[in-house]
């Protein structure tokens, strides 16, 4: 269906992005106006520097500590892998490629799209390997909100319509290009309001923590 | 195959068969069979339909054909007129009455339109109707007329008592470069004119010579129309996407792409994607029939696939946009978005930053009431 297409390509995607751009700067500006209570207490001797101590709790935060590494090693890896899978197929298929250079005039190296599409496969199957693991645990799913499941949705999406149209199974190419483009642009639509957000501030609240912990003697 | 200049060209007779005049004009038995076997590949049908095919021809009398052409501009008639080599195809061509077109009929004038009529009087029910160009509607189709007669009414008269109606070429199966935006004419399809009866498309600009010739040797053979798509196109030439049959199809899984015409990777036979090629939406026979009797087709030659079998082709966003790039200008709201976003932010903020105040005053404000509450 070329109107499918057509649609997706041009008002669709005029749409998203537009809500996409100006959700974030919403929830950028809004998060960062907020009032700052100073903290006026005295330096402590070893504290490091706000910059440092930041990056360090960036960096500390991305393994488990030893004492939850035997319950959360398998999500922290699964995490990695569907987090390195999407970057892989979002920034070196030629055609999205094409995109970001059609977008903001970037270009850069690509892989074979044989390999990208190696690389769905197994995205695809770590999502949903996360997605069994927080139904399959009590405490997760007591937790998970419709936020959860939504963002984990507009997610899986863009990922498996890619596979379906790269394969061209079940519809035309057109219909399922179309398809694929419709859920990247459900995705960026919800993005800046669910907690996909932490595209741009997953580090954020990591900094906020370390910096003070420092300044108040903490040894992380 | 025989060259058909090398018989004497003489008018044939009404009641001719197609075989008598096929025999007549030197084309052997074995080489009939062997284009009916053609016939019957290029379209897909089992190998049992050649001797159908063979059978329906060469029993087929002479067809009515009449050409209409409307807002065109008469690439298709020179696509189906120029066969690479004399062929069973233009026999077939030259076969058929071909009662009225404007470009081949010695006519002119009121004898042209006469001619017109008198074929739709004599051939009532069994005539084929083909049409290339689109029908403009704007301002009661003012901007293409015929000897006076608007191309809806001329359509629309034509093909009452007509046994088929066949669209060819992008402008009459979907609009072509008259309905491309802003389309000032208002042009439209034929089958959005044509509801009553089926309209077979063959879609192109131009379409393969082959699609049409087969398409007309199928409805002489079998007096029926072929399998249509959901564009009323026959599947045979239309059921398979370019970029499913191109030769530079392994290319584009490994990732070898084009990045200029004529480059180095063009050169070696890379993926043309890069550079806009449409053959991934695009559904023709070109990658297996080619053109100029199977010498090259145009991704062969170094230039992407225009798209030019489907629908607003003009209108997909550039010849050479690749196909994953959004259409026209995606970020034309993006500024706006930016400063609505940034203004509701900061709207946001201050509001909470105003609560905070009014929850501090108001702390403030009980605070020593509580306090002496607390001494008493």
């Amino acid at each position: 269906m070329m109107e499918l297409l057509e649609f997706a390509r041009g008002p669709a995607l005029t749409f998203a992005i537009a809500v996409f751009i100006g959700g974030v700067v919403f929830r950028i500006v809004s998060l960062f106006m907020l009032w700052r209570t100073r903290d006026s207490t005295a330096n402590r001797a070893h504290e490091k520097p706000v910059v440092i101590a930041a990056l360090r709790e960036i960096i500390r935060r991305m393994w488990p500590e030893s004492v939850y590494k035997q319950r959360t090693l398998f999500t922290a890896i699964n995490g990695y892998v569907f987090h390195i899978g999407l970057a892989l197929i979002v920034f070196f298929l030629l055609p999205h490629i094409l995109f970001f250079q059609d977008l903001l005039g970037l270009y850069w190296p690509h892989l074979p799209n044989n390999v990208i599409y190696a690389v769905s496969i197994i995205t695809g199957v770590s999502l949903i390997a996360a997605l069994i693991m927080r139904i399959a645990n009590p405490a997760q799913r007591i937790i998970s909100t419709f936020d959860d499941y939504f963002s984990w949705l507009v997610t899986f999406l863009p990922v498996i319509t890619g596979i379906v149209a790269t394969s061209h199974l079940g519809a035309r190419y057109e219909t399922l290009l179309g398809l694929h483009i419709l859920s990247v642009a459900l995705l960026l639509v919800w993005l800046p309001f669910g907690k996909l957000m932490h595209w741009f501030l997953a580090f954020v609240p990591r900094s906020q923590t370390g910096a003070p912990m420092s300044h108040r003697g903490a040894q992380l | 195959m025989s060259d058909k200049n090398s018989v004497p060209d003489k008018k044939p007779d009404p009641a001719q068969t197609l075989g008598e005049r096929l025999a007549e004009r030197g084309v052997s038995r074995r080489s009939f069979l062997k284009f009916a076997s053609y016939t019957a590949s290029i379209m897909a049908l089992p190998p049992t339909a050649a001797t159908a095919i063979a059978q329906g021809l060469a029993n087929a009398r002479r067809q009515s054909v009449i050409w209409l052409s409307f807002q065109e501009c008469t690439g298709c008639t020179e696509s189906i007129t120029r066969a690479h080599t004399p062929s069973i195809e233009d026999l077939i061509f030259d076969f058929i009455s071909l009662d009225y077109h404007h470009t081949l009929q010695n006519a002119s004038g009121h004898a042209a339109e006469a001619a017109r009529e008198t074929a739709m009087k004599e051939n009532a029910g069994e005539y084929i109707v083909v049409v290339d160009g689109s029908v403009p509607l704007k301002d009661d189709g003012i901007y293409s007329t015929i000897a006076g007669i608007s191309n809806l009414q001329m359509l629309e008269e034509t093909v009452r008592d007509a046994f088929a109606v066949i669209a060819v070429g992008s402008c009459a199966t979907f609009g072509g470069i008259p309905g491309a935006n802003p389309n000032p004419t208002g042009a439209v399809p034929i089958s959005e004119i044509i509801t009553d009866k089926p309209v077979i498309n063959i879609s192109g600009c131009p379409p393969i010579p082959e699609a049409m010739t087969g398409t007309v040797a199928y409805l002489l053979s079998f007096g029926a129309i072929p399998e249509l798509d959901h564009l009323g196109r026959p599947r045979a030439f239309f059921g398979e996407a370019i970029h499913d049959r191109c030769y530079r199809r392994p290319f584009y899984e490994r990732g070898m792409f084009a990045k200029s015409f004529d480059d180095a990777g063009a050169r070696q036979g890379w993926c043309l994607y890069e550079v806009g090629c449409k053959g991934p939406v695009t559904y023709n026979a070109c990658a297996t029939l080619k053109w100029n009797g199977g010498v090259s087709f145009p991704i062969q030659s170094g230039h992407g696939c225009l798209g030019c079998s489907e629908p607003g082709f003009w209108d997909l966003g550039g010849f050479y946009k690749p196909l994953s790039t959004a259409k026209n200008d995606p970020l034309k709201w993006a500024a706006g978005a930016a400063a609505v976003g940034a203004a509701v932010g900061a709207a946001s903020a201050m509001a909470a930053r105003n609560l905070r105040k009014k929850s501090l005053k108001a702390a403030a404000a009980a605070a020593p009431k509580a306090a002496a509450e607390e001494k008493e």
